[in-house]
């Protein structure tokens, strides 16, 4: 229902600011460029600051005012919004997985997008770490203690979240390498995870409040921006990040909607966007805010010293890429739904 | 009608009404409907029917379907069998007493119509969660209301009471006093002029208003979200399911758990119609 109606909004603004941008000139460059940026839960406030510091750097550039409208939300969720017709400029997803069922589903960008921009058009990574209750009075600390008895575990629905699939996998591959590859552990391991999961939110943003403002659970999984955030907004004297010794390196790509921006004539502007998210500047921002930036040399020292050291490894070196890892695991009837049994005991 | 009908007069209106028009509100009541009502419904079900009556069945009948189908029916009517009881009541108190402030009641029981529905899960849920104000009193007994198949209910009761109070009020606004007298006076007691007068003269309005509340329960998903868990299997409603299978851009698989809960719905809403209807003969042959 609140999709509906940002939608809904969306798209009013957008056609009455198309409106507005291209009546007072004519033949030439329109003085505002309108963009819409379809983005996953928690870049909320990421992206309002490259809003404003992009849109003064357009200015500078081309003399025209931007004005970027994001949207936010579960990535799975936000992507069906784009393939039933949600007018994107750009979507800055939570994995790549997503911005393949756009493709596939609904045509809109070519199914190569993701060779279009450097770094697998991944401008900033994040990693996934553990949020725990001050003092961290059950003593976790690796991704084995989640699946102790006793342990409540809070993390959002892999079917609607992009951050709770990269969770989801990096205790997957955390086993593997415990184990030597031993996939049934991993199994095994996962399953007792979610087996301590008391609610299942359908956003990260969701799982926050959850764990932080109603008191559930003594651990979250969550984006390590996210983690930071959460302590900046709640208080650091309330709850302690936890580091497992190992992650996963979570990618959350970006990409230009094709069909969106050469129907609209925004292509120019979109993609000046995204390159945004690479230069200097841009990558500053990012790393302020909590995510890694792929070229540290331009970020900030301080803020690089706030991300702990974890070995990371990668969905292509562990699980064959996302095609591969999405059909394995979270399809409909895939390893996730299997944990899940008619015995009722799952929640307990 | 009641008041006609509690005196005892017959009053049969089988003829077409002497006023004319009829053709063209017969014929604009069908458009109407159809367009409002009909034409989603056969989207709908066009769209299940991708699958085919197999495939229907074959989704309905995964134990996680089951599963969802059945947290949903059972919570619905709990609840509303649970606001059959207390919505009577409330709509009692209203009728019947005058105190101060009965009029700002009377519009508060309106609030869950008003009220967004997604507002009203989060309130609940920050009042149920085990650190809110009702949450905390239960918690040290072990009760867990908040993300449990007990929130559910109490999400659906709450948006399920103005449904009862509505119906059931006004009936009990025309009902006479004088008949109560006269039960009195003829020797009955409290207890049976409550029973064999009151409530029976109630009993259409009531189930209407609980059919209401009930099928409204059965598709709400907004504020119950928020208090649920959305565990399978244990607190997973049936709409979630479906909003799940649409993020998964499985859309048949969605239409055709709708199509499966609109069907036991549809069933329900005419075994309680035939209820109301056995009732009314049985009231008006008394």
């Amino acid at each position: 229902m609140m999709g509906l109606h940002r939608r809904t909004f969306l798209a009013a603004g957008a056609a009455l600011s198309a409106l507005t941008a291209s009546w007072p000139t004519f033949g030439q460059t329109p003085a505002t460029v309108v963009l819409t940026n379809v983005s996953y839960d928690p870049t909320r406030e990421l992206y309002r600051a490259v809003n404003d510091a992009f849109a003064g750097e357009w200015r500078r550039s081309t003399g025209q005012k931007a004005t970027i409208r994001t949207s936010h939300g579960g990535s799975g969720r936000q992507a069906r919004s784009v393939i039933d017709g949600l007018e994107a400029d750009v979507v800055t997803l939570a994995l790549a997985g997503d911005i393949d069922a756009i493709a596939r589903e609904s045509r809109r960008l070519p199914e190569n997008w993701q060779s279009r921009l450097p770094k697998n058009s991944c401008p900033y990574t994040s990693t996934i770490v553990f949020v725990v209750r001050k003092g961290n009075p059950k003593g976790i600390k690796e991704w084995s203690d989640l699946a102790r008895p006793g342990v409540s575990v809070v993390t959002p629905n892999p079917k609607t979240s992009g951050g709770a699939r990269w969770n989801y996998l990096a205790a997957w591959a955390d086993e593997l390498e415990r184990t030597k590859g031993d996939q049934a552990a991993a199994r095994k391991l996962v399953e007792a995870i979610f087996r301590n999961v008391p609610v299942l939110d359908s956003g990260a943003r969701g799982s926050t409040t959850t764990f932080a403002q109603r008191a559930v659970g003594d651990v979250l999984i969550s984006w390590e921006n996210e983690a930071f955030l959460a302590l900046q907004e709640f208080g650091a004297d309330k709850f302690d990040i936890v580091v497992p010794s190992l992650s996963i390196l979570a990618e959350p790509p970006v990409a230009v909607v094709d069909a969106v921006v050469d129907k609209r004539g925004t292509r120019k502007a979109a993609e000046a966007y995204l390159n945004f998210l690479y230069s200097a500047p841009g990558q500053k921002i990012i790393a302020r805010n909590f995510y890694r930036p792929f070229k540290s040399e331009d970020a900030d020292p301080a803020d690089l010293a706030r991300f702990p050291k974890i070995k990371l490894v990668t969905i292509d070196q562990v699980f064959g890429g996302w095609k591969k890892a999405q059909a394995e695991h979270f399809a409909d009837g895939a390893i996730f739904d299997q944990i899940y049994k008619p015995s009722g005991k799952a929640s307990r | 009608m009641t008041v006609s009908k509690v005196t005892g007069q017959r009053f049969t209106f089988v003829r077409p009404s002497a006023l004319p028009g009829f053709g063209i509100t017969l014929g604009f009541a069908t458009t109407y409907l159809s367009l409002i009502v009909l034409l989603p419904l056969v989207v709908l079900v066009w769209r299940a029917s991708a699958l085919g009556l197999d495939g229907i069945w074959k989704v309905a009948t995964t134990p996680r379907v089951m599963a969802a189908l059945e947290v949903s029916f059972m919570t619905s009517a709990l609840a509303a069998l649970l606001n059959a009881f207390f919505g009577t009541l409330v709509a009692w108190v209203l009728v019947r007493y005058d105190f101060p402030g009965r009029r700002l009641l009377d519009a508060a029981v309106d609030l869950p119509f008003a009220l967004p529905t997604a507002v009203a899960g989060i309130a609940l849920a920050a009042l149920y969660a085990p650190n809110g104000w009702i949450g905390a009193l239960f918690a040290p007994w072990g009760i867990k209301i908040a993300f449990t198949p007990l929130g559910i209910f109490i999400a659906l009761v709450f948006i399920g009471l103005p449904f009862v109070v509505r119906t059931v009020q006004p009936v009990l606004q025309d009902f006479e006093r004088e008949v109560e007298e006269a039960s009195a006076t003829l020797g009955a007691t409290r207890l049976q002029t409550v029973f064999r007068v009151v409530l029976p003269a109630l009993v259409p309005a009531l189930v209407t208003g609980v059919a209401l509340a009930f099928a409204r329960a059965v598709g709400e998903y907004g504020s119950v979200i928020f208090i649920a868990g959305n565990i399978p299997f244990v607190s997973e409603i049936a709409p979630l399911l479906i909003v799940t299978r649409l993020e998964e851009f499985d859309y048949a698989g969605a239409s055709a758990i709708a199509v499966v809960m609109l069907t036991i719905s549809f069933v329900a809403l005419l075994i309680i119609n035939s209820v109301q209807a056995l009732s009314r003969r049985r009231y008006e042959g008394a």
